[in-house]
């Protein structure tokens, strides 16, 4: 009995994946990987639009094994691993754009033609 | 044994044990989760400062993109092949479960070289982390991302003791499922520092 519990309790314990699906991932990952690579290597394009697409490869990777790596997806019902994972990425998304939000605005704020203008408004004062 | 794949829902699964593992497994889905909020803040800390090079040199002209494509693909492979290793160990076949995650292990150390070799050879041209608050940033982001590769390979080393010398036990496997968990987390991780850091570093922006 013990053995073949053994091996119940593993199926529980180790998550859905298979080998189709970890091959899948891997390939894909490879594939977003030398893209982004080559894209910014070869240089065919503008700046800002290498960015947006290399950002964009990174998001579609992220996914990528968060599926096929992390079988996010098989979860059965009360889904509570989604559930903090959709917590984490609100509070990364805060804590990114919020900081450089901020710290650009105070760059801007501390910048010297701000401050001479500022002080030109105020007559000359201090 | 014949039943792996589709086990006799019948049969009675000590109901305790599954959500104790199960309890297990969301526990450490969820400091994951925190960990990735840690390293959101290193990476905004580097949004924020990455332009203050102080006369020194930029992201533009200081990284060797082919080393950091080499790293990106060993580290993808070890996430990889740790999930042979676990569909392994699901399959209970131990010396496949041991060969795949020695791989594994080999990769990591890899990786962990070409990282260190990067930073040295940083530092001895005179680019260490005191030289701008970019360089900080830099290696608070990039090291901290090494130290979870190396604790993970103490880890594994630990995990390796336990299967040599107790076999695949509901411990073992618990340990290695947890353990799997990390590393493909720490593959998640790297994406954003491959593309942030170095990708859009040598784009110039």
């Amino acid at each position: 009995m013990s053995k073949e519990q053994d091996v119940i309790v593993a199926e529980h314990e180790l998550s859905e994946g298979n080998l189709k699906s970890y091959i899948t991932g891997f390939l894909l990952s490879i594939a977003l990987t030398l893209s982004a690579y080559f894209m910014v290597v070869r240089r065919s394009f503008t700046a800002d639009r290498i960015i947006a697409v290399i950002v964009a490869l990174a998001l579609i990777q992220f996914l990528v094994q968060m599926f096929f790596f992390l079988h996010l997806g098989k979860e059965t019902k009360p889904r509570w691993k989604l559930f903090v994972v959709v917590f984490m990425i609100m509070i990364v998304l805060i804590l990114v754009f919020g900081s450089i939000w901020i710290m650009n605005n105070l760059n801007y704020r501390m910048s010297p033609e701000q401050i001479n203008t500022y002080l030109n408004n105020q007559g000359g004062g201090f | 044994m014949s039943d792996v794949a589709n086990p006799p829902m019948n049969l009675d699964i000590s109901n305790a044990e599954y959500q104790k593992n199960s309890k297990t497994l969301f526990g450490f889905w969820v400091y994951i989760m925190t960990d990735c909020v840690l390293f959101a803040s290193l990476f905004a800390t580097y949004a924020v400062l990455h332009h203050n090079t102080f006369g020194g040199p930029s992201a533009q002209n200081l990284f060797s993109l082919p080393n950091v494509l080499a790293e990106t693909l060993i580290l993808l492979t070890s996430s990889f092949t740790c999930g042979l290793g676990i569909l392994s160990a699901r399959a209970r076949h131990k010396n496949k479960v041991i060969f795949w995650f020695f791989v594994t292990f080999v990769l990591g150390i890899a990786f962990l070289f070409l990282e260190l070799s990067e930073f040295r050879h940083l530092v001895i041209t005179g680019n260490s982390w005191r030289r701008s608050g970019f360089l900080s940033a830099f290696y608070t982001l990039v090291g901290t991302h090494g130290l979870h590769i190396s604790v993970g390979l103490l880890w594994l080393v630990v995990l390796f003791g336990k299967i040599f010398s107790g076999g695949l036990t509901r411990n073992n496997l618990r340990q290695l499922t947890l353990f799997s968990i990390f590393w493909h987390f720490l593959d998640i991780i790297w994406i954003f520092i491959f593309t942030i850091v170095y990708l859009m570093g040598a784009v110039g922006k």
